[in-house]
């Protein structure tokens, strides 16, 4: 396998240097000798499908995970000995995870003093709220987050913001490398774009930043150099300008193939969804076999709206939205509300049709094992059965049982509640052909995505703004611009 | 003048607002039924058994704070009742020893939940087998004596409050403190909510836990100290009944079972509450075999009350 590296010469310029770095879990190798390099002052992109290594490196590089061999170099000191997350704080390493990280019974500011316990003695609420409230507002000026609130009571967007405020924040020992994995998953456009200009801006301080991410348009655009892992080995390590899309599949291993929006639904059917227009705003509407897309901001009414039309299809006792047919929900937070950790992968997707499968109460089980394989091959979930418990699955595949629950009820309608936070491209890809066989035959979707590149696979979007639709765009119409320009209208 | 509006509204995002709210209802009922009550003395005999139900909840809650429940705290202020009415007054350096001793045991089984991932209902249930075998073999049947120091504590007549009362408020400020106010207090509180959080930030969890059981079990102490002063003899039998009703004083007081949320303040608000509805139905003359029962439903109305929106949730 050659790779394609540039500046590895440097080395006694670089801030980190990993070499020969592996780790096997059992049988499993996750990381085969990875070599790395980091400069001062560098926005490092890191892509890979899932599965690739990038968790495990970025475990090792904090603590968590002790690697089985390679030397790991900080500042030309060489790192050895037991790690654990306290030294790699002390060292100025930072990072923030993917799946949250903080206690969501306290606040902010209690969660920022967990990891800055020189901010401790008396006096330690005013020290820690400052310097959080003053993070937050450098990272993403115009937040209105609350720091006193216990975390529960925010939204995932605002825990994210949280949590990467947090990371960047300085106590005692200066942050010098921060790893993101996924940072801008739970956030909406214009929170992302403010982190990611604020790194640009970190970087140009000196500090080192490493941006794991599913979204090739942010190491595209703002990262200086993009290593891509997969299957547990670095197979590339490229400066940033000058790559394109399809390169960054060739690297990936992933078929380069234009990102196209369908040509035109095969079936138009009856109205599914019908709302009363209130004065000016436009009334919503979704057809059958039409996929109507939720713009805007996070948290300006969205999600309500899809939980209203969620409640008015099963009880239809709602004046202003008459819905026809069946809807599921599927929620891009499934730590919150989707996944049920406990049990498989069938129960997990059989969950949603038990009354379906259920003969004068009771449900056979070889129909459930059947609906649940089923669906698990058509949607293409990665393991070797529907009975291994959903935990052995990856995000985007977990997210995916997630899709598939929905699917296998037989539902006119489909929510979605930012489904594909998270998820690597390959993953979206499949979900987004899935959607595309559905509407085929007549399925219609309502779908709330922060990601404005999957709006362009919408027949019709709506822009929601302080929780009114301000805006609709049909997709021939639609540009990035206008969906920024209505976000923000007024 | 505060207006009662945004003092309700005030009380209301507080977790202990409606415990407060709750107690300061049954009190008024008491005081209305019996206005001899509203003294120096009337409440020091309304309250006189309070200091150990007290002590018992807030030592639940140090449990709870950490995600776990304590199904052996009720023997094991027993425990302490009979090694304070049956050795200190004849072997004082070994009753010392094991009392001392008490809160260190608690730390151990702590320890052992901790570090080989064992739920605490089952560890704490065996234990509280092993406090009860323990109060038997140290006072086989009720009786002993205690020690008059220990008796004469619990008599004294503090100028501003009667003792019970003090007894409820000087621990309740002091965990207060310990929790919300102290800077350690947030890891504390962390490991309830999550673990791996926690774990992930570098702090110890298992140091942690163990501070927690530690404080439970010095609590259980004061509750033991404080059954023996009171009723100034001995029973391993007598805290049988204290541990569910510990658990309902720290549910009714704001506290949840699992997530680290707990109110020292509303815990001793729920311990309160609990005392005093057996006497408010005593005063209001309904008959004994009534009583248990009429004192579970105002329990269960207090905890239907708590659904009410009071904590938001953003969808």
């Amino acid at each position: 396998m050659t790779t394609e590296s540039g500046g590895r010469e440097a080395d006694a310029a670089s801030l980190l240097s990993l070499r020969g770095i592996s780790k096997s879990f059992g049988p499993v190798e996750a990381l085969k000798s990875v070599d790395l390099d980091l400069r001062r002052g560098e926005l490092l992109g890191l892509i890979g499908h899932n599965g690739a290594g990038k968790s495990t490196l970025m475990n090792v590089l904090m603590g968590v995970v002790l690697p089985d061999g390679g030397t790991f170099t900080l500042d030309g000191k060489a790192i050895e000995g037991a790690n654990h997350p306290a030294k790699a704080h002390a060292l100025g390493i930072r990072c923030v995870f993917q799946e949250l990280s903080l206690c969501p019974n306290l606040s902010a500011i209690e969660n920022t003093l967990m990891i800055h316990p020189s901010l401790g003695g008396v006096g330690w609420e005013m020290r820690a709220g400052k310097l959080i409230a003053g993070v937050l507002a450098e990272i993403f000026p115009g937040n209105r987050i609350d720091v006193r609130r216990p975390i529960a009571d925010l939204l995932i967007g605002e825990r994210q913001m949280i949590e990467i405020g947090r990371a960047f924040a300085e106590s005692d020992a200066p942050a010098k490398i921060v790893i993101l994995d996924e940072p801008t998953s739970s956030l909406d456009s214009t929170a992302a774009e403010q982190l990611l200009t604020y790194l640009r801006r970190a970087a140009a301080q000196g500090r080192a930043c490493i941006l794991i991410t599913h979204k090739l348009n942010e190491v595209l655009r703002h990262t200086q150099r993009i290593v891509v892992m997969k299957d547990a080995r670095v197979v590339a390590d490229v400066p940033a300008s000058g790559l394109s899309r399809d390169r960054l599949f060739e690297l990936m291993g992933a078929v380069a193939r234009a990102e196209t929006a369908p040509a035109g639904a095969s079936y138009r059917g009856a109205r599914r969804i019908q709302f009363t227009s209130q004065g000016e705003t436009p009334a919503l509407h979704v057809d059958a076999g039409e996929v109507v897309g939720l713009a805007g901001l996070a948290g300006h009414g969205q999600k309500e709206i899809l939980r209203r039309i969620y409640r008015a299809a099963r009880t239809r006792k709602d004046k202003g939205c008459s819905v026809s047919g069946a809807a599921a929900y599927v929620s891009g937070d499934r730590q919150r509300e989707g996944i049920f950790p406990l049990w498989s992968i069938a129960l997990n997707i059989t969950l949603a049709s038990m009354r379906k499968l259920a003969h004068s109460g009771f449900i056979g089980a070889a129909e459930e094992a059947g609906l649940a394989e089923g669906w698990r091959q058509k949607i293409g979930i990665r393991s070797s059965s529907a009975r291994q418990p959903i935990l052995a699955l990856s995000g985007g595949n977990r997210q995916k049982a997630l899709v598939a629950r929905a699917f296998a009820t037989d539902s006119e309608i489909i929510l979605f509640d930012d489904p594909t936070r998270g998820v690597d491209i390959g993953t979206k890809r499949e979900l987004y052909d899935q959607i595309r066989a559905a509407t085929s035959v007549g399925r219609s979707f309502l779908w709330y995505t922060t990601e404005n590149d999957e709006l362009f696979l919408c027949d019709r979007v709506y822009v929601f703004h302080e929780q009114k639709v301000v805006d609709v765009v049909e997709r021939v119409e639609l540009t990035e611009e206008r969906l920024i320009r209505a976000s923000f209208s007024g | 003048m505060v207006h009662i509006g945004n003092v309700l509204n005030g009380l209301g995002t507080k977790r202990f607002g409606l415990s407060f709210v709750a107690l300061a209802l049954i009190l008024a009922l008491v005081f209305w039924l019996r206005p001899n009550v509203a003294s120096y003395n009337g409440l020091r005999l309304l309250l006189n058994l309070s200091p150990v139900l007290v002590f018992t909840a807030l030592a639940q809650m140090f449990i709870m704070t950490a995600g776990d429940i304590d199904l052996g705290i009720g023997t094991f202020v027993g425990l302490v009742d009979c090694i304070v009415a049956g050795l200190l007054n004849d072997q004082p350096a070994l009753a010392l020893a094991m009392l001392v001793a008490c809160p260190i045991a608690y730390g151990l089984m702590g320890a052992l939940i901790h570090w080989r991932q064992l739920p605490s209902i089952v560890v704490t249930l065996g234990a509280s087998f092993v406090w009860l075998g323990l109060a038997l073999m140290v006072l086989p049947l009720p009786g002993g004596t205690v020690p008059a120091a220990l008796t004469g504590l619990v008599r004294l007549h503090p100028p501003f409050a009667p003792m019970p009362i003090v007894l409820a408020v000087i621990p309740m400020v002091i965990a207060h403190l310990i929790l919300n106010k102290m800077s350690y207090g947030v890891v504390l509180r962390g490991i309830g909510g999550s673990l791996a959080a926690v774990e992930r930030a570098g702090r110890s969890t298992l140091r942690a836990r163990m501070i927690l059981y530690v404080m439970a079990g010095i609590c259980g102490l004061c509750a033991g100290l404080c059954l023996a002063a009171t009723t100034t003899t001995g029973d391993a039998n007598v805290g049988r009944g204290l541990t569910l009703v510990s658990i309902g004083a720290v549910i009714i007081g704001g506290g949840e079972f699992v997530g680290g949320i707990v109110s020292p303040i509303g815990t001793v608000f729920g311990a309160l509450i609990m005392q005093l509805s057996g006497s408010l139905l005593s005063f209001a003359s309904v008959p004994p075999a009534w009583q248990y029962s009429i004192q579970g439903a105002i329990l269960l109305v207090i905890l239907a009350l708590r659904v009410l929106p009071g904590r938001r949730r953003p969808a």
